[in-house]
């Protein structure tokens, strides 16, 4: 007898494209508005990107459920934190929360690709990129989703420093000012949305800077 | 109070119907530092009287924030009490994630009360010794509930808990029917006064008391000693005057508890209050 295969499967994909990028005293998080499933598109206006706390933001693509499920716990155990520490969780604490959430569920996991982004402890931009089951690294940018094989490639080549493995140590943040890393950001956006179906319509910014949180957007192609 | 044979545990009834226990739960309340709280159709006011054991030491925490639209005052075993402050804390919590919606005062205050009842019930458990003046806004509008160690909870305009609170209480009753319509900051500076009873002629100053405030579009958040202070300086409270009067009053409320537990069947039990 064949083996069996499930006739059906408890996850979806939502598509579409996260990123982020850090910088020396802010750090941009961006995501397209467009929930997908199969061929079709449901909403063009669905925002990707959750605040998690003061100064730490989430973007995620996948399977918007398990996404949705994803932020609820971590606002929730921000709370508790809250509570616990009478201050407000750093962007690095809520990274490693957020692994440690992810693999929690190593045996059915989230389906959600996390970026998350922020600032740190001493004001500098911070970026943290996820699998889906929690491994995460911290680093100067980043992208996740249906388009991040068209986004990274591009990213590498404007952003890229040497190995941090290299000594001496280079910073993983990159030298750009806020408005250059704005405008890489909907460059990129216009292009993977030509040739990634499940990228477009808008594109919501969210820019974490020293005065607090800023939220822009921008339109892409609709089709 | 008294030793007796029927107060050794929780379990074990008077022949007058008293759990003596649970009594001396109560007890421990009524030797706590005072709490107060009143309200508003649109706010509550929380307020407490902080004194640490010596100079050296910082002062207890008797307020606890629960959620955005619940605080809780305690008095009694500051330790009972923030263990269920962390209660309170995940119920609403819990509630909100599967609900997305705040957990309405009223519930929270029956499961608190239903935890109480447990300790009252369990030979291998002893009462919570602490009460709480749970403050909460929600839709159906501003509650002040009182939750006992013996597992009974009351709603009030204003009410005053811990030692000397009758002070507290008495001018609580002078001036609670205008509360009602009172403004927030009418009501912080009548918390104030309220605390400044409990004082016994000690001069009110931020650093002795709390104050904390939650309302519509107004969190639940303590305020800052600076601000406090702002406030007393503003009404110029001389503590002194007060404080033969209060004595006086207080002397002739302390009497009557002893006389209703030392005769026997006689009397309503203390957790009628």
């Amino acid at each position: 007898m064949a083996k069996q295969q499930a006739n059906w499967s408890p996850y979806d994909n939502n598509g579409g494209s996260c990123v982020a990028i850090a910088g020396a005293d802010y750090c941009v998080i961006a995501a397209d508005t467009r929930m997908s499933t199969g061929y079709n598109i449901l909403t063009r206006e669905y925002s990707k990107i959750c605040k998690l706390a003061d100064k730490c933001v989430m973007a995620s693509s996948g399977f918007q459920a398990d996404v949705k499920a994803l932020q609820k716990q971590l606002a929730a155990r921000h709370l508790i934190y809250q509570h616990q520490h009478n201050k407000q969780m750093s962007c690095p604490a809520m990274a490693q929360l957020l692994s440690n959430t992810l693999y929690y569920k190593r045996f059915f996991p989230y389906y959600s690709f996390n970026v998350l982004g922020g600032l740190d402890n001493e004001g500098k931009g911070c970026v943290f990129t996820y699998d889906a089951v929690g491994s995460y690294e911290k680093v100067g940018y980043s992208s996740q989703g249906s388009g991040s094989t068209l986004i990274t490639p591009f990213l590498d080549n404007q952003l890229k420093s040497p190995s941090p493995l290299l000594l001496p140590v280079q910073d993983a943040v990159t030298p750009l000012v806020e408005a250059e890393a704005i405008d890489l950001v909907k460059t990129v956006f216009a292009s993977a949305s030509e040739r990634d179906i499940y990228t477009g319509d808008k594109i919501e910014i969210v820019v974490v800077n020293a005065t607090g949180i800023r939220r822009e957007y921008m339109e892409l192609r609709k089709d | 109070m008294f030793r007796n044979q029927y107060d050794t545990d929780v379990t074990t009834w008077s022949p007058a119907g008293r759990l003596f226990q649970v009594e001396y739960a109560m007890e421990a309340v009524k030797q706590g530092s005072a709490a107060i709280g009143l309200r508003s159709k649109t706010h509550i006011v929380l307020g407490c009287v902080n004194k640490a054991n010596s100079e050296l030491s910082s002062h207890q925490k008797k307020i606890f924030k629960v959620d955005d639209h619940i605080g809780v005052a305690i008095a009694g075993l500051t330790a009972d009490g923030r263990v269920l402050s962390r209660y309170m804390r995940n119920e609403c919590i819990n509630y909100s994630f599967t609900y997305e919606s705040p957990l309405p005062v009223g519930r929270l205050v029956v499961q608190l009360a239903d935890k109480a009842q447990v300790c009252t019930q369990r030979s291998w458990k002893r009462p919570y010794g602490v009460g709480l003046l749970v403050a909460g806004l929600d839709e159906s509008g501003a509650h002040l509930y009182y939750n006992c160690p013996s597992g009974n909870y009351f709603e009030y305009q204003a009410f005053a808990i811990g030692s000397r609170s009758q002070a507290a209480k008495t001018y609580l009753e002078r001036r609670f029917e205008s509360f009602t319509d009172a403004s927030r900051d009418d009501l912080v500076k009548d918390a104030l006064m309220a605390i400044r009873e409990t004082l016994q002629g000690e001069t009110l100053k931020s650093s002795v008391c709390t104050i904390a405030v939650v309302g519509v579009g107004e969190p639940f958040h303590i305020l800052d000693q600076a601000t406090v202070q702002q406030m007393i300086d503003a009404f110029e409270i001389v503590g002194e005057q007060e404080g033969p009067a209060a004595a006086g009053q207080e002397a002739s409320a302390e009497p009557e508890p002893e006389q209703g537990g030392a005769a026997a069947g006689e009397g309503v039990a203390p957790m009628d209050i």
